[in-house]
């Protein structure tokens, strides 16, 4: 570790050390902690959003996956990019009209049940939890490679941070956090990008042309990795429609005052990866062309440092240590993101309005999130530091299929259909949270026959990395048939009416335009 | 009760407020031509985009399109564009919903509700 990379790394900490300590002075309410007080605007939230979204996997990931298996690399992209249409087509505006701090919030506004909210959160927890492993193991090894930090070290350092941020500035900081990040991660992309670009004389035809001959036109095709559609189909469908699902994303549209800022949000979000994505090609080809898949594999087996390597070649140790530092910032926007979920589920639903019946004061509630954040970042620290040796980045893709399988499905229900009720919410999310994780502890993940290559040896009994092509069918069917077998019991005259009020608010959005905020 | 107070009031609606909403024609022509619109989109969309891993392994998309940029990048590329079009097209349209929505509540206070 040089003098230049510790300068990096010591001015993220304290660039966002200072957001943080602004932001705590603005945050003495739950609505404070939890989204802002809904005072974001549209850019600003569009950033956050993006910071939230383009996870360490999706900056070294996909560079690294495109590097190392050509096209089947850039799947991952043009996932990401078109998920953005879903949001804003269908859940967005009326996520915003409807909800308060959480998911549940949202669906206890149509099914006031405890059962609903309790399912919910749980499931919020689980994808949470899964994302948050991926994250901090990714984060452990990634420090300990770029800055030469022992593992357990790197994973407390990141720990601290981010419980600082959540526990001192709530979403305030989180958001800023993100901000700045989204900022710095297209500014340092964009600059990689263009400086590979002129090795190739700024022609996307040199570009290729080169590729092809000199490492080879698999590259240029899918194959390398993924050898049938089904199993991309299936990764495909948990990442367009798994975004719309995430809670943490979810989370961020009660940060902004109106459904019209958070449409404008999503728009800004849409350009920021779009361009971001576009991209990601010239760094993954980048990398091939001029560090080469050898060096890249030495280095780490997945590719996941493909892009800083790729910045030393370009600009040295400068350049290395200023990308390093903006994967740096990038696990750490998104672990804080999680944590401010993490305990939205457990201070808010589960403490707050299960176990004491929403009867707490704004203190209270305020202190409440704090212990559930400290909860849920020492719980991920644990774990982490306990998966230390496994290659846990596949949970990245359950918490997809999750999202898809489970949220999808009672989100959409929720707001477009009239039947629905509580009995088909529990059905729905229990379904979609157990068959992902039960399918995918059968899939070749968990189960390789080569040693090493997964967590255990044998063979995978479901052959698809990520099932979501068997499990959102039934995520869906389980809600429809859940609300059959409750129908008698919970389709009430009174749940017409609360349905009515729902549709009225969701389209018209009268009831966000009246409160204070 | 201030004057301020009074106004946060008048625009709060109860429960008989959103049935009455509920009931109108135009509140239902309104939702069910902005459905319309949204899911044949999103219908739309989510067709071609998973056209493409489908497509991927057929020759089609394999084949070199301009020099040695082969089918797969050529209609990735066109994703992307799609996106951004697509999201351009909802921002214009949601605001034509938005005065549309904003009509219907008009038309509730000029029937004399709330």
């Amino acid at each position: 570790m040089n003098l230049v990379s510790v300068g990096f790394f010591l001015g993220i900490v304290g660039l966002t050390l200072l957001v943080t300590y602004f932001a705590a002075k603005r945050t003495s309410s739950a609505s404070d902690f939890y989204t802002a007080g809904g005072g974001l605007t549209g850019w600003q939230n569009g950033f956050a959003i993006a910071g939230d979204y383009l996870s360490a996997a999706a900056f070294l990931g996909v560079s690294g996956a495109i590097a190392l298996t050509g096209f089947d690399g850039f799947f991952f992209s043009v996932g990401y990019v078109v998920a953005n249409l879903v949001l804003l087509y269908i859940i967005a505006e009326p996520m915003r009209n409807l909800g308060k701090y959480t998911l549940a919030d949202m669906l206890t506004a149509r099914f006031n049940e405890k059962r609903v909210r309790g399912v919910a959160a749980t499931g919020t927890i689980v994808i949470v939890i899964l994302y948050m492993i991926a994250q901090l193991v990714g984060a452990g090894a990634l420090i300990k490679l770029l800055f030469g930090i022992e593992y357990w070290i790197a994973v407390l350092i990141v720990g601290v941070m981010m419980t600082t941020y959540v526990l001192f500035g709530g979403m305030t900081a989180t958001s800023w956090v993100q901000i700045i990040k989204a900022g710095l991660l297209l500014f340092g992309t964009g600059l990689l990008a263009v400086l590979v670009f002129a090795k190739f004389n700024f022609s996307l035809m040199n570009m290729f042309d080169t590729i092809a001959v000199e490492h080879g036109e698999q590259y240029l095709v899918p194959g390398m990795k993924y050898s049938s559609s089904l199993d991309s189909v299936s990764m495909m469908m948990a990442l367009v429609l798994g975004t719309s699902g995430l809670p943490h994303i979810l989370m961020r549209f009660f940060t902004v005052k109106d459904a019209k800022t958070a449409r404008s949000s999503i728009s800004w979000t849409t350009w920021i990866t779009a361009i971001f994505f576009s991209l990601t090609i010239f760094l993954g080809l980048g990398a091939l062309h001029l560090v080469g898949a050898e060096n890249i594999m030495a280095e780490s087996k997945a590719g996941n440092t493909a892009a800083p390597l790729l910045a030393e070649y370009l600009g040295g140790d400068v350049l290395m240590s200023f990308i390093s530092a903006v994967a740096f910032a990038t696990i750490l926007a998104v672990v804080s993101g999680l944590v401010l979920t993490g305990a939205s589920a457990i201070s808010h639903d589960i403490y707050g309005e299960i176990i004491k019946d929403g009867n707490l004061t704004e203190k209270q509630q305020v202190l409440a999130a704090r212990i559930g954040s400290i909860s849920i970042a020492i719980i991920s620290i644990f774990l982490a530091l306990f998966a230390q040796s496994l290659n846990v980045s596949f949970l990245v893709s359950f918490a997809f299929c999750i999202g898809a399988s489970a949220n999808l499905p009672v989100i959409l229900y929720t707001i477009y259909w009239k039947k629905f009720n509580s009995t088909g919410v529990v059905a729905a999310i229990t379904t979609g949270v157990l068959s992902c994780l039960i399918l995918g502890a059968m899939g070749p993940n968990i189960w390789s026959e080569v040693p090493g290559a997964a967590i255990f040896v044998g063979k995978p009994l479901v052959n698809l990395a990520v099932p979501a092509i068997i499990t959102i069918p039934l995520g869906f069917l389980a809600g429809y048939v859940g609300t059959m077998i409750g129908a008698r019991k919970h389709n009430t005259a009174d749940a017409e009416r609360i349905y009515k009020e729902i549709r009225v608010k969701a389209n018209t959005g009268v009831s966000v335009q009246d409160v204070s905020h | 009760m201030t004057e301020v107070k009074k106004a946060a009031k008048s625009t709060t609606f109860d429960s008989k407020d959103y049935a009455a909403i509920e009931a109108m024609d135009s509140f239902n022509t309104f939702v069910k031509k902005k459905n319309t619109f949204l899911f044949s989109m999103t219908a739309g969309f989510l067709f071609f985009y998973i056209l493409l891993p489908i497509l991927a392994f057929k020759p089609v998309l394999q084949q070199k399109w301009f020099g040695n940029i082969t089918g797969v990048w050529v209609y990735s590329a066109a994703l992307f564009v799609m996106t951004i079009v697509l999201c351009t097209i909802y921002i214009k349209r949601a605001a034509t919903f938005d005065k549309q929505a904003a009509a219907v509540i008009a038309e509730y206070r000029a029937k004399g509700g709330n």
